[in-house]
This record gives C-alpha cells, sequence and structure tokens, in this order.
C-alpha cells in the first residue's frame, strides 16, 4: 500500500550549515517588521483604541460611498467604511467620541439611526462600543498576556531542559510574534483582540514544535556523546522532520478550512494562525536550534544518572513534570 | 509486550461511552433546549398540548445538558457598566452633616462658631471653627457620631468616620473599611436591583454578574439593540415628590436654602423651584403597573404606597390643596400637576407624555427600585440573531470540513495506523463537546475556532507516536518492541509539546474577557482530550488490533 510521505524516508539535510543565513534572514525579517510598526503603526481595533464598530448588511449591493457620506455628516470625527466580507456588507468604524461610554453610546445610536434614514431596510448587524476607559486597559492586559506566556514557557523549557534550549525556545517565540505584528502592520489588517488571542496561540503552537525537536536532541545528545553538536541537531531535526511537517499540514488544513469558510468576524484571526504556523514551523528549526548551536550545551548533565549503555531510556522514568 | 491493563481498558471503553452519551444531546440542540424549557414551565404550572409534546420530544431520563452557545452566535446584547461607588461616599458624608451640626451646636459654647467650608473633595466634610481652640473638642464630638463598620463574619470592626484637625477646620473622612464595607453594599444592592429590573422584562437566561471592584457585566441573549438593555439598567431611577413654589424659565434662578431648581423633562427650558425635602420618595412605592388614564386614553403608571407612604402622602396632599406638586425622577420633573384634592387612598397615577413602551419601562424601573449609584457605560457589543445564525453555520461548516480533511489525510498518510487515529480523532471532539455541555461552558465563536484547531493539533500526538514506531520499525526490531518503544519514547516530547501549550491556553484564560475566554476554554480541554485519545484511546485500538492479528511487519 503506498502512503503519502511529506518528507522522503531517510533525510540528511544540513540544517545547520545554512543557519547564519537564516539568522541573518530572520533577523533582517524582525529588524523590517519593529521599523515596520515604528513608521506604519498598527491598525488597531476599537478593542485598544476606543470607538464605535457597525456591521450593517444593505438590501442590496452597499455604496460604501453612501454610506460614509451618512455617516460622516454627523461630524463625529473619524470614519472608516469598508465593504465586509460580501458586497451588500459593511463594516463602519468611528474613533472614539471625547467623553465617556454614555457619549459612546449615544454616537453610536445616532449612527445607526442615520443609517437607517439613509439607507431603508438596512440591517444592523453587530455593534461594538468601547469605551477610552476599557481599551486602555486591554492593551496593557494583552501585553501582560503575552509576558506572562513567554516568561512562564521560559521557565518550564529551563527546568525540562537547559538554560541554553530556553533561550532558543524564546528566541524563537519572539521571532514568530515580532513577524506576526509586523505582517499585520503591512498588510494593515485590524489588530484587536482575537489577535492577542492568535499570537498567544502561535506561541503555544511553536512551542509545541520547538519542544518536539529539542526533546530529539536531548535524547540524541546522550546516545552520540562524542557527535559534534550541530551534527546532533541536524540529526534530531531530520528524524523528527516527518512528524513536524505532518502536524503542521493537519494544522493548516483546519486553519485553511476555517479562514475559507469560518466567516469574515475570525478572518483576521485565522490570518493570523496560518502566518503564525508557518513562521512556527521555520522558527522551530532555524531559529530555536540555531541559537541553541550559537549558546552550546553543557554536556554534563547527559551523563550524569545514566547508566552504561543508554541513556535514551532513561529519561522515560524522567517523565517528571 | 502490548499489554494493556485491565483498568486501563476500562477507562477507555468508559471514557468513550460517555463522551458519545454526553455530547449526543447537542446534535439536538434545538430539540433538547425546546424540551428543557418546556418541562420548566411545566414545573411553573403552564400547561397545554404543545408543551407536553416539546418536553416528550427529549425524554428526561437522557442526558440533556447541551453547550450554551455565547452571544456573539445567538444574537444578544453585552454590556459591562460601572458603578459609581464613590457617591454613595459622598451621601453618607452628606447626611452626616445635619447630624454633625446638631452635635456641634449642643456644643457651642466650648466649640465657638462654625460653618461648613464647601471644597473640591467629595470624600470629606469640612467644618471650619472661628476659634481653633475648640477644635479638638469639636473633632471628639465628631468621632462619637461614628458607626461600627459591619466586618461581615469577623463581627463588628472598627469606626466608619476618621476626624482630624488640620489647623481651623477638622475634616471628617470615611476610613477605608467604611468605604470597603459600603462598595461591597453598593455593589450587591446595585447587582440586586439591575437583575430584578432584567428579569420583569421576562427575558430567558441573561447574565449578570460582578467583575471586580465596581464593575457589573449583564449579558441579555436575544434583544437586537444595547440601548433596549441599557434604558432599563441604565437610569438610576430615583423618583421622589416635592411641592412645587414655582416654575420658571430662568435656568439661573436663585433659590433658597430649602429650595432646589429641577428642570422639566417635558419642556425643555422650563424649570420648577421645589422645596428640597421630598414629601415621600420612591422606596415608599410597593407596586407600579402600566395603564391608561380613563379619560384621556393616554399612557400613565399607576402606583401604590406602602402604609406609611400612603399616610405621609394623604397627610401632605390634604394640607396643600390647590398647590401643584412635581413628580421628580431622576433629577427631572416628569410632571407637575395639581393637587385637586387629598390623596388617601394610597395609590395614584403618574401622567406625562408617556408612550405605551415608556409607560411600560417606568413601571418596571419603579418596580425593580431605585439603584444606589449611578451607572456609566464602558463596554458594548451587540450582535444581531441574523449574524449569529450566519457566523454559526459557518463555524459548522468550517468543522466538518477541516474535519474530513483531517481524516483522510490521516489515513493516506498511515493507512491503519491512520484509521485508528481518525477513530480516536472522532472520540476525541465527542470528548470535548461532552466536557463542553457538562461543565455548562459557553460556546463562542473563537470557542469553534479553538475545536477547528484542536482538530488540527489533535492528532499530533498520533503523529509524534507513529513517526516514533515508523523510526523504531526501521531498526528491525519486531513489531511488538517497535509500537512499545514508539509509545515510550514519544512520551516525553508528547507531554512537553503539550503542557506549553496548555500553559498558553490557561494564559489566556486569566487574562482574557468573553470570547477569547471562549476559545481558551475550548482550547485547553481539547488539548487535554487529545492527549488522553492519543496516549489511551489509539493505544487502545492499537493493542487490541495486536492482540488479534500478531503481525510480524509494521506498515505504518
Amino acid at each position: 500500500m503506498r502512503r503519502l510521505r511529506l518528507a522522503p524516508e531517510d533525510t540528511s539535510i544540513p540544517f545547520m550549515s545554512g543557519r547564519r543565513w537564516a539568522l541573518g534572514g530572520s533577523l533582517a525579517a524582525a529588524v523590517a517588521s519593529l521599523l515596520l510598526v515604528a513608521v506604519l503603526g498598527l491598525n488597531f481595533g476599537i478593542d485598544f483604541r476606543g470607538g464605535i464598530m457597525i456591521e450593517a448588511r444593505t438590501p442590496g449591493a452597499a455604496d460604501v460611498r453612501q454610506v460614509r457620506g451618512a455617516v460622516s455628516d454627523l461630524g463625529l470625527g473619524d470614519v472608516a467604511v469598508q465593504e465586509f466580507g460580501r458586497e451588500s456588507d459593511v463594516l463602519i468604524r468611528v474613533e472614539a467620541q471625547p467623553g465617556d461610554g454614555d457619549a459612546q453610546m449615544a454616537a453610536a445610536a445616532e449612527v445607526e439611526r442615520a443609517l437607517e434614514a439613509e439607507i431603508p431596510g438596512v440591517e444592523i448587524r453587530r455593534v461594538e462600543v468601547v469605551g477610552p476607559k476599557v481599551s486602555g486597559e486591554l492593551i496593557w492586559a494583552g501585553a501582560l498576556a503575552l509576558a506572562a506566556a513567554v516568561g512562564a514557557i521560559l521557565v518550564y523549557i529551563w527546568l525540562r531542559f537547559e538554560w541554553q534550549f530556553s533561550l532558543g525556545a524564546v528566541a524563537a517565540l519572539v521571532h514568530d510574534v515580532v513577524l506576526t505584528i509586523g505582517v499585520f502592520s503591512l498588510v494593515r489588517l485590524e489588530f484587536n483582540l482575537s489577535i492577542i488571542a492568535a499570537l498567544l496561540t502561535i506561541i503555544g503552537y511553536s512551542l509545541n514544535d520547538t519542544v518536539v525537536v529539542f526533546d530529539r536532541v536531548r535524547e540524541n545528545l546522550r546516545k552520540y556523546k562524542q557527535k559534534p553538536l550541530d551534527e546532533v541537531l541536524n540529526v534530531s531535526i531530520n528524524e523528527t522532520l516527518g512528524r513536524t511537517l505532518m502536524t503542521s499540514a493537519t494544522t493548516l488544513i483546519a486553519l485553511i478550512a476555517l479562514y475559507v469558510l469560518g466567516g469574515e468576524v475570525i478572518r483576521g484571526f485565522t490570518f493570523a494562525m496560518i502566518w503564525g504556523v508557518v513562521v512556527g514551523t521555520y522558527s522551530s528549526v532555524f531559529v530555536a536550534a540555531a541559537v541553541l548551536l550559537r549558546l552550546g550545551v553543557t554536556r554534563e548533565w547527559s551523563e550524569s544518572g545514566d547508566g552504561p549503555g543508554g541513556g535514551a531510556g532513561v529519561q522515560f522514568g524522567g517523565a517528571q513534570v | 509486550m502490548l499489554q494493556f491493563q485491565t483498568w486501563k481498558s476500562a477507562l477507555v471503553i468508559l471514557a468513550c461511552l460517555a463522551a458519545v452519551v454526553f455530547s449526543a444531546p447537542n446534535l439536538f440542540h434545538s430539540t433538547v433546549q425546546r424540551a428543557e424549557a418546556a418541562r420548566e414551565a411545566m414545573a411553573e404550572g403552564a400547561e397545554g398540548p404543545g408543551l407536553e409534546a416539546a418536553a416528550s420530544a427529549w425524554p428526561d431520563w437522557l442526558p440533556s445538558s447541551v453547550i450554551a452557545l455565547g452571544l456573539d452566535l445567538q444574537g444578544g446584547a453585552h454590556l459591562l457598566v460601572e458603578v459609581a461607588v464613590e457617591d454613595v461616599h459622598a451621601e453618607r458624608l452628606e447626611a452626616l452633616w445635619p447630624e454633625a451640626r446638631q452635635a456641634l451646636r449642643d456644643l457651642r459654647e466650648q466649640v465657638g462658631p462654625f460653618r461648613r467650608l464647601e471644597t473640591d473633595d467629595p470624600g470629606a466634610l469640612t467644618i471650619r471653627l472661628e476659634d481653633p481652640a475648640g477644635a479638638e473638642i469639636a473633632a471628639e464630638a465628631l468621632r462619637d457620631l461614628a458607626q461600627p463598620v459591619s466586618g461581615g463574619l469577623l463581627g463588628p470592626g472598627g469606626p466608619d468616620l476618621a476626624v482630624s484637625v488640620e489647623g481651623r477646620d477638622v475634616v471628617v473622612r470615611l476610613t477605608e473599611a467604611a468605604k470597603a464595607a459600603m462598595d461591597e453594599r453598593t455593589m450587591a444592592q446595585s447587582l440586586e436591583i439591575i437583575r430584578r429590573r432584567i428579569d420583569e422584562t421576562g427575558t430567558r437566561e441573561p447574565t449578570i454578574q460582578r467583575q471586580g471592584e465596581q464593575r457589573i457585566l449583564v449579558q441579555v441573549p436575544g434583544v437586537g439593540s444595547a440601548e433596549e438593555v441599557l434604558s432599563l439598567i441604565g437610569r438610576t431611577a430615583k423618583l421622589t415628590f416635592h411641592l412645587v413654589e414655582s416654575a420658571t424659565g430662568d435656568a439661573e434662578t436663585r433659590t433658597g436654602p430649602n429650595e432646589i431648581l429641577v428642570p422639566s423633562a417635558e419642556e425643555p427650558g422650563r424649570f420648577y423651584v421645589l422645596e428640597r425635602r421630598a414629601l415621600v420618595t420612591g422606596d415608599r412605592l410597593t407596586d407600579a403597573q402600566p395603564g391608561f388614564d380613563p379619560q384621556t386614553g393616554e399612557p400613565v403608571v399607576n402606583f401604590r404606597f406602602d402604609a406609611a407612604g400612603a399616610r405621609r402622602f394623604g397627610e401632605v396632599t390634604s394640607r396643600n390643596v390647590g398647590r401643584p406638586f412635581a413628580v421628580v425622577l431622576d433629577g427631572e420633573v416628569i410632571t407637575a400637576p395639581t393637587i385637586r384634592e387629598a390623596i388617601t387612598g394610597g395609590s395614584g397615577q403618574i401622567s406625562g407624555s408617556f408612550t405605551v413602551e415608556s409607560a411600560q419601562e417606568l413601571a418596571i424601573l419603579l418596580r425593580a427600585g431605585a439603584l444606589p449609584a449611578e451607572i456609566t457605560v464602558l463596554e458594548q457589543r451587540t450582535v444581531g440573531p441574523d449574524l449569529g445564525a450566519d457566523s454559526i453555520a459557518a463555524g459548522e461548516t468550517a468543522i466538518v470540513v477541516a474535519f474530513l480533511a483531517v481524516l483522510a489525510f490521516m489515513g493516506a498518510s498511515y493507512g491503519l495506523f491512520g484509521l485508528f487515529a481518525n477513530l480516536a480523532l472522532i472520540l476525541n471532539v465527542c470528548m470535548l463537546m461532552a466536557l463542553l455541555s457538562v461543565i455548562g461552558a459557553t460556546l463562542t465563536l473563537p470557542g469553534i475556532a479553538g475545536i477547528v484547531l484542536t482538530i488540527g493539533m489533535a492528532v499530533d500526538a498520533n503523529v509524534l507516536i507513529f513517526e516514533r514506531i515508523r523510526e523504531e520499525a526501521k531498526r528491525a526490531k519486531g513489531a511488538a518492541r517497535a509500537i512499545e518503544t514508539g509509545y515510550e519514547r514519544a512520551f516525553s516530547a508528547i507531554v512537553d509539546a503539550n503542557v506549553t501549550t496548555f500553559l498558553a491556553a490557561t494564559i489566556l484564560f486569566s487574562m482574557g474577557s468573553g470570547p477569547v475566554r471562549g476559545f481558551a476554554v475550548t482550547l485547553g480541554l481539547g488539548i487535554l482530550t487529545s492527549v488522553f485519545s492519543a496516549t489511551m484511546v489509539t493505544r487502545f485500538f492499537v493493542a487490541q488490533w495486536f492482540a488479534r492479528a500478531r503481525p510480524k511487519t509494521l506498515a505504518v
């Protein structure tokens, strides 16, 4: 029976020999991302900026200009109108109003009334209003969540492996997060609370990948005590390549289904996830492992406690969490 | 070598059975919900063939917990409001002033002349003495006005007032303990009143919960606009009756010390000068109902006072026949009719220019009582029912397609073992659904995304194992040994990989709100079930198969 194989049976691709190029490229991409964010900024959604967002469906094809005109006439400041998913749907965003949440609510009601007057039969599908107080807190909570996740992971990997592994993993995570934020800045997709959720999931996913590679590195370090580190890394990456590609593929399949079929509301989220899975898979090899190689590992621990003839079996007794 | 202990087999079989049984009701989501609603209605005494038919459509011995849908899926309004608890502090100090004045007057010889100083600090009552010599005595007298803070289980706490002397000024402030106790009370009252108001409208399953120090989250399913909810919960609904001194068009009218100037709700630019002291307040109401004026046919609100309120209202109206009195709601005069005769029956009627809806709403507000403090909106999210239905449909399609694609992919990659993994994946999704139903989690759109992602990532543990078995098989170890070591050696990678993702999900849960939390819940539970299904369920299948087939070589 023929089987689908994403990676050939036995690969021995010298991943680590290309590491300088890869690391350099990653570094350049990360710097470019930061520059993009610094120059262009992010297209913050109302979660972080405060303001009003209204999704409406018009009876026929929506006339974006007409909608913009109707809302702009209210004199509520910056108004952005865009088509949303299909031609009858529009998404209207109005900047935060001076004053507290009640002022925002009043403005939202005004917009709704203006739409209903301008376009008979319009259906208001979604209204979101975020006051200035909450939006400030949400940014803070989001940043805190990311920092907490990275911190917790740093500690966990450190406990389970060695500090070099920990730094390698975190370098890969930061790389993934920075590149994702950069892409959001570049394509001007809305950056909102669900993107923070996506970033956290990307962290989880990318780490998943990195840990699988590292786990094999740890095993192989015990097995091939005399092999230079870069060879051990190469062997480990090659051995886990089938799994890496397979899991990325199934996850991507699910995400693409969600992206295409899941509706407009979560499209930004799924876009971030798809990007994150690709970048995360790349970074497990070319950032995490490359950083590990750069830092080197102390191999004393691989000898301590291992009986003769096989470090490999011992670690399982040590599935200590 | 591929031994599977009996208790493990039992655990796997039981878990799978439970997963199927408890997730099944979700396939018949609306039937189950209708049956539950019908049973509830019948328990409360409702009858009808429709109800019985609905109830019998899903027998009550079957498990009937289904996953609750979030507001973004079923449509509804979500409001986060903040209660101005500081208002109550200021009120307490305001109410203290007459008492304090009396106490100091009683000690006039020692304290000397004094007056209240208006300051910018609403948290302090400042009294200025002509003669600083009396300050300590005054402070001592004011300290006697303090009451012990009710300390809950710990018995009475310290005093509720802190009095300090600052030169010629004696400053009274609330202690931190008093503020905390007061805030607790304010929040409890606000929650209760908001709940009553929303319950009065007959909405099904609203969520009203406290968030943090001074916030309340209100979620009302099935409501098309948050404004509707806000007009119901956002109003303080403080009702008072005052005698009218005069009416004026001048907003700058100077009022005497015992008078207040209140704008009219009906006519902009019209103001009433009222007696500061209220004749009766809204907390004396026992009932309020919308109705129609028998003469004009206009919508009105009929109300009834309790005994004390009725007596007081009777006395005042009999003494003031011919004078107008004002009905004041939240600082606006709704109506100011003239007293034609003494109103002794304890019931009356408020007319203004009401519509049927606004009369209905005011009646609800009056019945539920006034909020102890003002409420402001911090955040609002409303989803229309159509968008919700579209999101569910889109989510369902995405789940099904993702599911089929992953199944096909796994089958093509691992053959028979892929089939085992697929069976485990199906059971895994059942387990996830069952868990979500049983713990009463709410499914949101991001939650659906979490499920889809779980489907994609759940196979990871299996992939790790299978790839490992492949490797071990290449080393020509014999089938049993390859499977055994494959499982063993993949285990540490599985643990590490999933613990880290689980960490991320936990952080997401603890920091996120609403939809993000929904995502964290499905992702976190999905990790648990997928680890279980890979390490136990798939393994069980493999063990069963191996015991029967006894293959010499492996084709993973």
